[in-house]
């Protein structure tokens, strides 16, 4: 097949009719904002059906399009490159966005943070907890839930149901968050007995369906019979792992209709009550927080119902457990505890409760975690 | 048409010479705007099947792609790496190879860039980014051109070995940015040191469109001079056409396959430099954003020819621009893009078939007419 060269005066054509449209294009803009109320915007790192991180944030955006005066824009699968920045300018210059939420971790730095100050009256929030206001612009927020507190209550009901007493966990990549979670997930169940281990797989990225389905059934095959994870969506995990007879624990969003049988409870994001009164705030014109966190008790995180495999025993632990952790100061991460390699974490009598900063730089496996952090 | 017989008839009684070479090189540009055309049209039936207005969508790519200044900045914010995505395809596709794995380059052309950025983060920009370019330039460079190696002296299917490849290369930047090169002071996304300031490249003054734009076009265009004004792009040409000829007339097959793979490569790696330098301030999993892929698009639309990359790779830049608008004015899922991006690559394969096939482009069978 010849390669045949574009002509001189086709190219030639061609600039012109470019240069023509480029001068067109310095119209005014047209907003089309409705003149009146508030339009709200979303934007979701992968597809906003995944049963889990977009999903979660998806049902969130459908309980603010719910209120009055609110009109929602929502954009999906954008990735954390010069994309996430021009979906931002473009719900603002074309849909008259002024408040946005772009909810995809790595959205804030650079690229918040390269857009929001050419918007001063737009208002970005972002969910992690990364604002800082010696460095960042007053119209950017950070909101973020301690679900580490949900991934213990699975824990409560993962440590009744195993038999075998091992469980495992599917895990994106060795971060605070993600170690948090998986140490949270061990020390419930040894609530239930202390014998209970867990083993942990990284897959090495936030979603990688084949590799997710390799870790679940290289855990079945280890003898795990509790499952849960912690990937961006958790569909993969959940049902191969109920394909295999384990029981399953949820995250991020609710995973019931997956394994309707098999899923005990799961740990899930309510940011339909955030996002409702953080729109309800600017619509009211005050100013929100810069930063914001919650957990149980603020209804930042909610639980899944318990599934028909929950004894009566395991509610009722979980129950308690719940109504320790509402009433507030409940610490998951207490000593005395070791890491999995060896070192004292914490020393008996010390504690680091939900909300204390430590935990966010939590570098470590608990004892009883098998696996590694590198 | 009736003018095709007005201009045949004139053609038998008195050949107007500048005519001939005119119909001759237009067949290259209208074959494939027609099969852009058919492209849309395909994918207009697609859209009423879905109870969707072709007009509505045609309009609103055109807006939120081309119709204001706004979009044509978010157009050309996303063109400069898929020029270069485009060249690493291009290039090596005039030697009849097919190279897909451009992504590979892209990434470990960003993560040498990063690296070397994080051990100069005190020196001066001007000493700085030129070595970080080169070394974005060296690795993607090496990197497809081993699979030039591979293919000529092992012959390894070059195809399957830069797709394979690709996934190593983001395997590497994984492990890299996770481990040996890992920012210990952000926890929460693996990456490399922030570069300071003065190791960043900036916008084009008045344009909220960074410097790889300018360096991208300047590279379409020397690569067009490369392969269609000079001896290197001749044996090259010769090369793709029929490599058992070229062997025969004694061109340097080997060292054309290297080069142009290696050049390719180089071309990726500049785009890993303008994206970590230009966009991501470090170098991280974010690399990895598809643009390799996009140019596999680009390349064959353009026929693997320079110049025509650039028209092409802002057409598709545009259709990304335009795929947030499309997903909220008219609810049309975010694949709807790529539905669209594969009947016109379709469209385009199918048209070659076409050339040669009209006469109207051929000024030699006029007369017979």
């Amino acid at each position: 097949m010849p390669m045949k060269p574009l002509s001189r005066r086709g190219f030639l054509n061609g600039t012109a009719a470019a240069v023509g449209a480029a001068s067109l294009g310095t119209l005014p803009f047209q907003a089309q904002a409705d003149g009146h109320g508030l339009t709200v915007g979303f934007i979701y790192v992968g597809p906003r059906d995944d049963f889990g991180y977009n999903q979660a944030h998806a049902e969130g955006a459908a309980a603010v399009a719910m209120m009055d005066g609110v009109t929602v824009v929502e954009e999906e699968n954008v990735a954390e490159t010069v994309d996430v920045q021009n979906a931002m300018e473009s719900m603002i210059n074309f849909d008259g966005a002024s408040l946005i939420f772009p909810t995809s971790f790595g959205y804030f730095d650079p690229h918040i943070l390269e857009v929001a100050p050419n918007y001063p009256d737009v208002r970005f929030q972002h969910a992690a907890g990364l604002w800082s206001a010696d460095l960042h612009p007053m119209n950017v927020g950070s909101y973020f839930g301690y679900i580490g507190m949900g991934q213990y209550l699975n824990g409560i009901t993962a440590g009744h149901a195993t038999t075998s007493k091992k469980l495992g966990f599917v895990a994106a990549i060795p971060i605070p968050q993600v170690l948090l979670n998986i140490n949270s997930f061990l020390l419930g169940a040894r609530q239930v007995d202390p014998e209970i281990t867990c083993q942990v797989i990284f897959t090495g990225s936030w979603s990688n369906a084949v590799r997710e389905a390799e870790a679940t059934n290289a855990l079945a095959d280890a003898g795990c019979d509790v499952i849960t994870c912690h990937v961006d969506g958790p569909k993969v995990v959940i049902e191969t792992a109920a394909g295999r007879g384990s029981y399953v624990c949820g995250y991020h969003a609710d995973q019931t209709s997956l394994a309707p049988e098999l899923y005990l409870t799961g740990a899930e994001w309510n940011w339909a009550n955030v996002y409702t009164s953080m729109v309800q705030t600017a619509m009211d014109g005050g100013s929100i927080p810069n930063f914001v966190r919650g957990g149980l008790s603020e209804d930042f995180i909610k639980m899944s119902p318990l599934g028909p495999a929950v004894s009566d025993a395991s509610r009722a632990q979980f129950e308690a457990t719940k109504a320790e952790i509402l009433a507030g100061g409940f610490a998951a991460i207490r000593g005395p505890l070791m890491s999995n390699t060896g070192t004292e974490i914490l020393s008996a009598g010390e504690a680091l409760v939900e909300t204390d900063i430590a935990l966010e730089s939590m570098d470590y496996l608990v004892e009883g975690v098998i696996g590694s952090t590198s | 048409m009736s003018g095709q017989t007005e201009l045949t008839g004139k053609m038998a009684a008195s050949p107007k010479e500048w005519l001939a070479p005119v119909a001759r090189r237009a067949e290259v540009l209208v074959i494939p705007l027609a099969a852009l055309l058919a492209g849309f049209a395909i994918f207009s039936i697609f859209l009423l099947l879905q109870g969707k207005s072709p007009t509505e969508f045609f309009s609103l790519v055109y807006r939120a792609g081309f119709g204001t200044s706004f979009s044509w900045q978010n157009t050309l914010s996303r063109t400069a790496p898929l020029l270069f995505a485009g060249l690493c395809v291009a290039l090596p596709a005039r030697l009849g190879l097919v190279v897909i794995g451009g992504e590979g380059a892209i990434v470990l052309g960003g993560v040498a860039t990063g690296a070397l950025g994080a051990v100069m983060l005190g020196s001066s920009g001007y000493v700085a980014l030129p070595l970080m370019a080169l070394a974005g330039v060296v690795v993607g460079g090496l990197w497809i051109g081993l699979v030039g190696a591979m293919r000529y002296y092992r012959g390894v299917n070059e195809t399957i070995a830069s797709l394979l490849m690709a996934y190593i290369a983001i395997a590497v930047m994984n492990h890299l940015v996770e481990g040996p090169l890992r920012d210990p002071s952000n926890p929460n996304k693996p990456s490399t040191l922030g570069l300071t300031d003065g190791l960043r490249i900036g916008d084009i003054p008045g344009w909220n469109v960074h410097w790889g734009l300018a360096a991208g076009l300047v590279c379409c265009v020397l690569t067009w001079v490369l392969i269609e004004r000079t001896t290197w792009g001749f044996a090259a040409r010769i090369t793709g056409g029929n490599i058992r000829a070229a062997q025969v007339q004694g061109l340097p097959v080997g060292r054309l396959i290297l080069g142009f793979t290696a050049l390719g490569g180089a071309f990726a790696g500049l785009a890993g430099f303008f994206e970590v330098t230009a966009v991501h301030g470090s170098a991280n999993s974010s690399l990895a954003a598809g643009f390799g892929y996009t140019g596999i698009l680009i390349a064959f639309l353009a026929r693997h020819n320079a110049l025509a990359i650039i028209p092409v790779a802002i057409l598709l830049a545009g259709f990304e621009a335009s795929s947030g608008l499309i997903q909220r004015r008219m609810d049309l899922p975010d694949a709807t893009m790529l539905v669209l991006q594969g009947m016109v690559f379709i469209a385009i394969l199918l048209s070659d078939t076409a050339y040669g096939r009209f006469k109207i482009f051929a000024p030699e069978r006029w007369k017979s007419a």
